[in-house]
């Protein structure tokens, strides 16, 4: 089938439209298509990545998600709303995640197969991992040994945990 | 310039050298994301924000770590034609969002362009690296590298549960795309290709067309690649992605064979018939120019065409592009004119194997 534009060319590019009841078909090949512009790129956007991500941000009825985003919630750093995540489905900055944490468990699960990172570490800041992981590692330890009223072993995590916290201070 | 001389600067070592399996894979590429802390994500960024991003990263790349992994070049977008940006979008050195990041963005370039670092993309750093055949590992090896290299320069946004932050939620924790672009038209021609994409697709890998996200699949090309990322570790994204990759290459020969004991003539008739078009014809679109070249790809791993170099496909699917066509001929072309003149190249190009009966 030739292009109906230019009468030279395959068509490539075949739209139905509908509006309210009436049909009309295109058939245009690609460079008529993107001169035609304005409604092939429309049709184009419905399935535009973002779109996709921004519905799924928006399935605030389904189940698991937590009830209605406060229109409030805001990146106190890059001052995002969530609302404006929601639309374009980037977040602002490094900060965003925290403060949209309370709404992102549920999409991560969505879109990821799980919602904690097993992969890489950074050198640097994976020290700070390493000593933060193992901090809270020994304060459970602590909680649970003045729970069970091992004095004398809640003593000693006591002062590691103190020179550990000394030592990052520095 | 003569054909050969321009080929020889314009091809990047991902479309000249072979590789494992590089009957079937073209090429494979490790692409990390990466943010620097405490600055706004390019969405959000000012100008200021940007050039300090720019400054960080001139300052890593002039590091000792960094020019250990090779030599690069570095440019502003601004400071680059359009013409040149989007030469490196066809031989998929950049994408297209960074060619048109004209205020912002910018780019390191190793000379032999096997890596490159996008900067100010959709994040602060996209580090990419690509290379023929089957060499994902080798390929995740050198990002990883360059990834060490440049975290000693310069803090990264990361979290202890999420990893490396993202601009976008679906990049958090490892940051990789893995792909792999293959080129299949054995399970094309025999029809089995439906069945094994979905079935790629239930495996938490992605498939889509030779120009990314939303492109049909021209030339029987298919880019397989990792959707999830985070949850698992970059090793094992990899290795799903080559294990689900071997499989369809064991499908993807069978395929071959299956049609070259069942339907040998018709295949030959195909194949040649595509390659006499691309010898003689006068004026050619791209898309067939594709499916032609993929004809006649086939016909060359299958020893119906010989003395014909079989990098021909990799390297006409870039040079055949509007911007490559372009570059080539000195001048700006409408798309009547670049057919012209891309059905042109092509008869060069075959003719540069000399052996072409």
């Amino acid at each position: 089938m030739l292009c109906q534009k230019c009468h030279e060319r395959q068509a490539t590019v075949h739209l139905k439209k509908i509006i309210s009841g009436e049909e009309t078909e295109y058939h245009l090949c690609e460079q008529c298509a993107t001169e035609q512009g304005d409604f092939i790129a429309q049709a184009m956007q419905a399935f535009d990545f973002n779109h996709l991500l921004s519905g799924l941000l928006n399935m605030e009825a389904a189940p698991g998600y937590p009830a209605q985003a406060p229109a409030a919630l805001r990146c106190d750093v890059c001052g995002m709303t969530y609302q404006q995540f929601t639309q374009v489905g980037r977040f602002g900055c490094p900060h965003c995640y925290e403060s949209f944490a309370s709404r992102l468990d549920p999409l991560l699960r969505r879109i990821q197969s799980s919602t904690s990172h097993t992969g890489k570490v950074p050198r640097r800041a994976g020290e700070q991992v390493k000593r933060r992981r193992h901090l809270e590692q020994l304060r459970k330890q602590l909680n649970h040994a003045v729970a069970t009223e091992q004095y004398e072993e809640a003593a000693r995590l006591r002062d590691e945990i103190r020179q550990l916290e000394q030592m990052s201070e520095n | 310039m003569s054909l050969s001389d321009f080929l020889q600067q314009a091809i990047s070592r991902w479309m000249k050298d072979g590789g494992p399996q590089d009957d079937i894979i073209l090429s494979s590429r490790i692409r990390i994301a990466r943010n620097l802390q405490d600055l706004p994500f390019p969405i959000l960024q000012t100008d200021v924000h940007a050039d300090q991003v720019i400054q960080e990263v001139q300052k890593a790349l002039a590091s000792s770590a960094v020019a250990k992994l090779g030599e690069f070049e570095f440019a502003r977008c601004r400071d680059m034609s359009q013409l040149d940006r989007y030469v490196l979008v066809e031989k998929h050195l950049i994408s297209k969002d960074l060619a048109e990041q004209v205020r912002h963005g910018a780019l390191a370039l190793r000379k032999d362009e096997v890596m490159s670092i996008m900067v100010n993309e959709e994040d602060h750093l996209r580090i990419q690296v690509i290379m023929p055949g089957l060499r994902l590992n080798e390929a995740w090896q050198l990002a990883n590298a360059m990834d060490d290299a440049l975290e000693q320069q310069m803090p990264y946004a990361f979290d202890d549960n999420l990893g490396y932050l993202t601009a976008c939620p679906t990049n958090v924790g490892t940051g990789i795309r893995a792909s792999v672009m293959m080129h299949l038209p054995g399970l094309v021609i025999s029809g089995h290709i439906n069945r094994m994409l979905s079935a790629v697709s239930q495996v938490g890998l992605t498939v889509r067309g030779l120009h990314g996200e939303g492109s049909e699949a021209a030339g029987n090309i298919f880019q397989v690649s990792n959707q999830v990322t985070l949850g698992e570790s970059e090793e094992e994204i990899i290795n799903n992605l080559t294990s689900v990759v071997h499989q369809l290459i064991d499908h993807e020969r069978s395929a071959r064979r299956l049609l070259l004991q069942q339907n040998r003539e018709l295949l030959e008739d195909r194949v040649c018939r595509s390659f006499g078009l691309l010898a003689y014809a006068r004026q050619m679109d791209s898309k067939e120019t594709l499916q032609r070249l993929s004809d006649v790809r086939l016909g060359i791993d299958l020893g119906i065409i010989k003395g014909v170099s079989a990098g021909i496909l990799q390297e006409l699917m870039v040079m055949t592009q509007p911007a490559f066509l372009q570059k080539y001929y000195g001048q700006e072309l409408s798309p009547g004119e670049r057919d012209l003149r891309r059905a042109a190249l092509v008869r060069e190009r075959l003719r540069l194997d000399t052996e072409v009966r």
